[in-house]
């Protein structure tokens, strides 16, 4: 008799209780690729390879403190090492979602903090062909989204989901995603320009866990477009260290606590 | 040794025109008369480096001594050539050229917590003067409290928010740097002072104070073609404040966030930096002696998020004290100065920035009254605005960039397009020019138009 009630009750529970949202996936995957930890630290290397090979190196330590849950305010704080003429810069993002980001750049020749304009969404972060929206993570309600399908991808079991921008504020007109059912990072992206053709693929290469946290530590961003790519690795990886509020201000955009940079 | 420390003053500004304090480039509205003048400096700046390097050594030996094993060292730098050439006009003594010179930076950065130790020194060779020399750009010691921190030494402090308008910005400007095509970095000059940071909750605050007066820098009249209203008058002497007690420059910074806006008050007591001058019988001169009145700031600035861009106001009110009812024609008539500035992405890696700036001078009329005939006088209401356009280009490498003052109340103005690109991480040139013109052969700009010349600075850093 029990055994009968309880598959009656199964069968009315509605529908969406069993199966995965696209936005619920989403809402995942940004939660386990930009939001993990009360707070973030690596050492990020990226080479910037232009298509007849000549390579360019930017590093920067990234610091990330959330505030509230997945999906709401964050800070960033970034400590540039290299090229020589940028090192000592400090770089500070206070994102919010659903409206635009401040940000402020300290100049150290000068010793001077200000505030600056660039727009997140079409930016490319320090010349890369990651846009500051591919660094920070971008709104899940600015997108709507769908399954696809679901397949495999080197051996993980993906969701593969459409993202189509609500507004015409970026320069592509959708995206694939290939988000692992299990960890929920993304294993691969794709973008498509409007004219339909793929424009850059994003790939993550490495997959490690720290403190428990599955993170990628390896990625590529590449344009086919333009042939250039970028390769990024995060190396002295942590997660939940402390990160103090008072981090996130000029006092310290101008003099960056070395146990934090380094 | 001082001279090595400081800039060359070679003629200074007479006439108050107009206090270019509140502008980069405000600087040039008056005139300079070919004559030397550096010497008063040296002996202060004798004592300055002395002491500088007396306090750096001690504690450098100090570091060294029980903490250096541990201490985190670091010695970055650059290689760099520099040279900007005439393009209007040969300079007033012959030469083609505003700027030449190679110069080598080293930056030494050792840490030991809470200590920290900067040292930032230039050694140059211009090819103008033929000269070869060594100048110290920074050099500090800071000690990092929880909730203060202070720095003591040659430093430099940036305030305000202006691009190139500075109004609470009181701090020493090279202006011939600025106009010789020199990397920015160089339009400031460092202070030799203390700097004390307390950051409780509710604000944070910066205390600065500088015992030793550094005056700005002007262009050098060999090199420069400016307006000098009494060009036959050759004995001039400057005098500075002399460092004591009661002449310590004092300026404070109160800042924090209020409703998502950066917002600022600022206060300082000291002097103009802009020299003034006395002429000894303004109807038969036969000497003029320049000097720098008392004055004090009071302001404030606010920063943020709008119109899709970043919006700035700055404000500031010069209290002239020496010269408060403006009766007196040798210093400046107090003045109100007022910046709106406003910053936007337009399309990927385009950046528009605009600002308006407006200078109001206080007891005009008695300004008018004393104002000896035979000297330009200045407007009741100086107005300003700029352009800046910066577009980058082959991921962020190429950096086209056209930066413009006019005033709509002289109509003169001055254009900088400049092209810089980073040929590798460690290799970067830039070409540009300055071109002058417009207004009167007194307006700040307008007495500049036979100084055009186009630049290039080429740098390798490691």
């Amino acid at each position: 008799m029990m055994r009968y009630l309880i598959v009656l009750l199964v069968m009315l529970l509605p529908v969406e209780a069993l199966a995965v949202s696209a936005e619920d996936v989403m809402k995942k995957s940004q939660a386990t690729f930009h939001y993990q930890g009360k707070d973030f630290k690596a050492r990020v290397v990226m080479k910037l390879v232009s298509k007849g090979g000549q390579e360019r190196t930017r590093e920067l330590t990234m610091l990330r403190k959330n505030y509230g849950e997945a999906g709401g305010d964050q800070k960033f704080f970034m400590y540039f090492f290299r090229p020589a003429d940028v090192k000592d810069m400090t770089f500070m993002v206070y994102k919010y979602p659903a409206k635009d980001d401040d940000r402020w750049l300290f100049i150290p020749a000068i010793n001077m903090v200000r505030r600056i304009a660039a727009q997140d969404k079409t930016s490319s972060f320090v010349g890369s062909d990651f846009t500051y929206e591919d660094v920070s993570g971008r709104d899940i309600q600015d997108d709507t989204h769908a399954i696809l399908k679901e397949e495999k991808l080197g051996g993980q079991d993906c969701y593969v989901v459409k993202s189509a921008p609500k507004k015409g504020d970026v320069n592509y007109a959708y995206k694939l995603s290939w988000v692992d059912k299990g960890n929920f990072l993304p294993l691969k992206e794709e973008y498509y320009d409007k004219k339909g053709e793929l424009s850059r693929v994003f790939t993550a290469d490495e997959i490690k866990r720290i403190k428990g946290f599955p993170t990628i530590t390896k990625r590529t961003m590449k344009n086919l477009q333009s042939g250039h790519r970028t390769e990024v690795t995060y190396t002295k990886t942590d997660y939940n260290i402390g990160i103090e509020d008072s981090l996130f201000s000029e006092r310290f955009l101008k003099q960056p606590p070395k146990k934090r940079i380094e | 040794m001082s001279s090595i420390m400081r800039y060359n003053v070679i003629a200074r500004s007479p006439e108050n025109f107009r206090d270019d304090e509140a502008i980069a480039i405000m600087w040039n509205k008056d005139c300079h008369a070919p004559m030397k003048i550096g010497a008063r400096n040296d002996k202060n700046s004798y004592f300055q480096t002395t002491l500088l390097f007396s306090i750096l050594s001690t504690v450098v030996c100090l570091l060294m001594s029980s903490y250096a094993i541990a201490a985190d060292v670091s010695l970055h730098g650059f290689i760099q050539g520099n040279y900007s050439a005439d393009a209007a006009k040969s300079n007033p003594d012959g030469g083609d050229f505003k700027w030449a010179e190679e110069r080598v930076q080293l930056k030494l950065d050792a840490s030991k917590e809470p200590f920290r130790l900067f040292l930032k020194t230039d050694a140059f060779y211009d090819h103008i003067d033929e000269k070869a020399r060594l100048e110290l750009r920074e050099g500090y010691i800071d000690y990092i409290e929880k909730k203060w921190d202070l720095r003591a030494g040659r430093q430099i402090i940036t305030w305000g928010l202006g691009d190139l308008i500075f109004i609470n910005d009181v701090f020493p400007k090279d202006y011939e740097a600025f106009f010789s095509g020199r990397p920015m970095e160089y339009m400031k000059k460092g202070i030799d002072g203390a700097k004390i940071g307390l950051y409780p909750a509710f604000a944070s605050f910066e205390f600065i104070a500088i015992p030793i007066f550094e005056p700005n820098n002007y262009t050098n009249a060999k090199r420069f073609y400016m307006f000098d209203p009494m060009p036959n008058v050759t004995n001039r002497e400057e005098k500075d404040p002399p460092s004591n007690l009661e002449n310590t420059e004092f300026a404070l910074r109160a800042y924090r966030d209020i409703a998502g806006f950066d917002a600022s008050v600022y206060l300082y007591r000291g002097f103009y930096r802009k020299p003034y001058m006395i002429p000894d019988d303004i109807n038969n001169t036969t000497k003029i002696t320049y000097h720098y009145p008392k004055l004090s700031v009071y302001g404030a600035s606010l920063q943020g998020r709008a119109l899709d861009g970043v919006l700035s106001f700055e404000a500031g009110y010069y209290d002239s004290r020496q010269d408060r009812a403006g009766t007196d024609y040798t210093a400046p008539n107090s003045q109100t100065k007022f910046l709106i500035g406003y910053q936007r992405q337009l399309w990927e890696d385009f950046t528009i920035g605009l600002q308006c700036y407006n200078e109001y001078m206080h007891n005009y009329s008695e300004y008018v009254k004393n104002q000896p005939s035979g000297l330009p006088k200045d407007r009741k209401l100086y107005q300003l605005a700029t352009v800046r356009l910066t577009q980058l280009l082959m991921h962020q490498t190429l950096k086209l960039s056209f930066f413009s003052f006019y005033s709509t109340s002289d109509g003169d103005y001055m254009l900088n397009p400049e092209i810089k690109y980073n040929f590798s991480d460690h290799v970067w040139a830039a070409a540009g020019g300055n071109v002058f013109g417009g207004g009167e052969k007194w307006s700040q700009f307008g007495q500049l138009d036979k100084n055009d010349n186009v630049y290039l600075q080429v740098r390798y850093e490691f």
